[in-house]
Parts: structure tokens; C-alpha cells; sequence
């Protein structure tokens, strides 16, 4: 993940709002991946997240002279396609008379991890076989929706909690206790399954720990 | 104090992202010494967050950032100075 530069963000925007518009590409650039999965998780759909994240780039233009800088540029940029994801989301709602306030933090789930009495590390490189990888999407894609943005943000992005939190417009407390829940929730659906992707005993003791 | 399985698997989370107080992960540590079930939940849990993390996972879909930038370069001249 590209970690802010808020020095470079700040000339950038100075610059643009100055006339230098072609600046813009370079200042949206490192905030594309984040838009984008932000509203792949809201929309669940790969076109209309697209078509979401360009718009958010263009309210990032229109509106660029009210950034205040009293956020990262990024969160800032995250809000605005958290609005556009959630506008699309209702308008979506109004068609269906479906209800966007369903899921609250309230709700009790059982958040218990798959017991287990060993486990043998699943290394990155597994992911070259497009299984894991298509388990580990689906397994996201599962989550209720308000876990799903904070893994999305804080697992997938790898930004920080705080950051999150003004992003989604939630408490830091709440983007906590989602995190947890998602991640649990992730570990009962994955870790059964997960088994087969660990590389083929070696040795003896190949996977004892010290 | 002796902390249990349930008291552990609430923290795990926190303890992946050493949100935890130095007491609190003192006390997890010695569970986990003792406890095989707790240190494969950790384990796990953990290996699933590096494996998500990972950018092969999660791929902007091809010609993504040519087709925004393309859209964007159009909007801004229909817009003119921000």
C-alpha cells in the first residue's frame, strides 16, 4: 500500500487549483485501488463499482478546493466514494423496497472460531493456484456488509484504524470490534478449509515448531 | 489472574495488531504456551489476515486505471479549472 504523502498531496492540490490540472492523475493515482475495493464492497459489482469510482475521481476534481486538510487527502477522497457507493446503494433500495439499515453493530452473531488443535502456515505462495485465491474472495464477499468494509480497508488496504474509522464515518471503537468479527468470522469459514493449501510434508518434523 | 480460551479468542484480533497492554499480552502469551486450541485459532487467524492482505487477491480488474484516467482527462476539460 502507497502511504501518504501529505507534503506532495498538499503542493499537488495547490498546484492544480492553480491551473495545473494534468497534476491531478498523479494525486488521484495512489488512492485507486482503495476507491475501488471501497465500492466493490458496497455494490458488489465489478461494473458499477467501476463506474462508481470514476465518478468519486471526478467529485475528487470538482470539489477539490474544499479539501481542508484536516484529514488525509485519502480518508477524504474514501468519504466521497463511500457517498457515492451509499447513493447508488439507495437508489438501488427504492427499486427493490429493501431496507439499507439492516445491519447494525447490535446484532448478535456467534463470532467463535473454528477450533482447532494445530495448524500448519498456509504460505503466500500457495496463492499461485487460483482457488485459494477465489476461497479467500468469496469468503469476503460473505460477510455482512459492515464487517466487509472494514476488511476491505483495514486488511485488504492495510490502512489504520483511525483512518478507517473517518473513512466509513464509524468510531475507532467500532471499526475494532468489526475487524474482530470479520476476522473471526473468516477464520471459522477459511481455516477448515484452508487445510489443503499447506505444503506437502517434507520432513519429519518439517512443521514443529522450536 | 488465569485467563481462559473465551477471554483469549476476544482479544486475538487485538493481539494481531499489538493493540493490546503489555499485562494483557503477558497473560495471552502464557495461555498460548500451554493451550494448542488458542495457538492454532492464533495461527490462523493470523495466516488468513496475511493471505487477504496479499495484492494477488484483490486485483483491479484489467485496464482499470487507463479507463479511469481516459474518462478523467475527458471530464476535466468539459470542467475546466477545478
Amino acid at each position: 500500500m502507497t502511504s501518504s504523502n501529505p507534503e506532495f498531496e498538499a503542493d499537488c492540490i495547490r498546484r492544480i487549483l492553480a491551473g495545473e490540472r494534468q497534476l491531478f492523475h498523479d494525486l488521484i493515482r495512489p488512492s485507486e485501488r482503495a476507491i475501488y475495493f471501497l465500492l466493490l464492497s458496497l455494490l458488489r459489482n465489478d461494473a458499477e463499482a467501476e463506474d462508481a469510482a470514476q465518478d468519486t475521481a471526478i467529485k475528487v476534481y470538482l470539489n477539490l478546493k474544499n479539501f481542508r486538510g484536516d484529514s488525509q487527502f485519502r480518508t477524504w477522497v474514501l468519504s466521497i466514494a463511500r457517498n457515492e457507493g451509499l447513493g447508488r446503494l439507495r437508489k438501488a433500495v427504492t427499486r427493490k423496497e429493501d431496507s439499507l439499515d439492516a445491519e447494525t453493530d447490535d446484532q448478535t452473531g456467534d463470532y467463535t472460531p473454528a477450533v482447532l488443535t494445530s495448524w500448519r502456515e498456509i504460505p503466500s505462495e500457495a496463492l499461485e493456484r487460483q482457488e485459494l485465491g477465489v476461497m479467500l474472495r468469496t469468503a469476503i464477499e460473505g460477510l455482512p456488509e459492515i464487517y466487509r468494509n472494514v476488511v476491505v480497508l483495514r486488511d485488504i488496504e492495510e490502512m489504520d484504524v483511525r483512518e478507517t474509522a473517518t473513512a466509513l464515518g464509524i468510531s475507532e471503537g467500532a471499526v475494532k470490534v468489526r475487524l474482530h468479527r470479520a476476522r473471526a468470522l473468516l477464520q471459522r469459514e477459511l481455516a477448515p478449509r484452508l487445510e489443503g493449501f499447506a505444503p506437502k510434508r517434507k520432513g519429519l518434523f518439517g512443521w514443529l515448531k522450536p | 489472574m488465569r485467563i481462559d480460551c473465551k477471554h483469549v479468542w476476544e482479544y486475538i484480533s487485538a493481539y494481531i495488531d499489538d493493540e493490546v497492554d503489555a499485562d494483557l499480552r503477558a497473560e495471552i502469551d502464557r495461555h498460548l504456551e500451554t493451550c494448542e486450541i488458542c495457538s492454532a485459532i492464533l495461527d490462523s487467524t493470523r495466516n488468513v489476515v496475511v493471505l487477504v492482505a496479499d495484492e494477488r487477491v484483490f486485483e483491479l480488474p484489467a485496464g482499470f486505471s487507463e479507463r479511469l484516467h481516459a474518462r478523467l482527462e475527458k471530464e476535466m476539460e468539459l470542467a475546466g479549472p477545478s
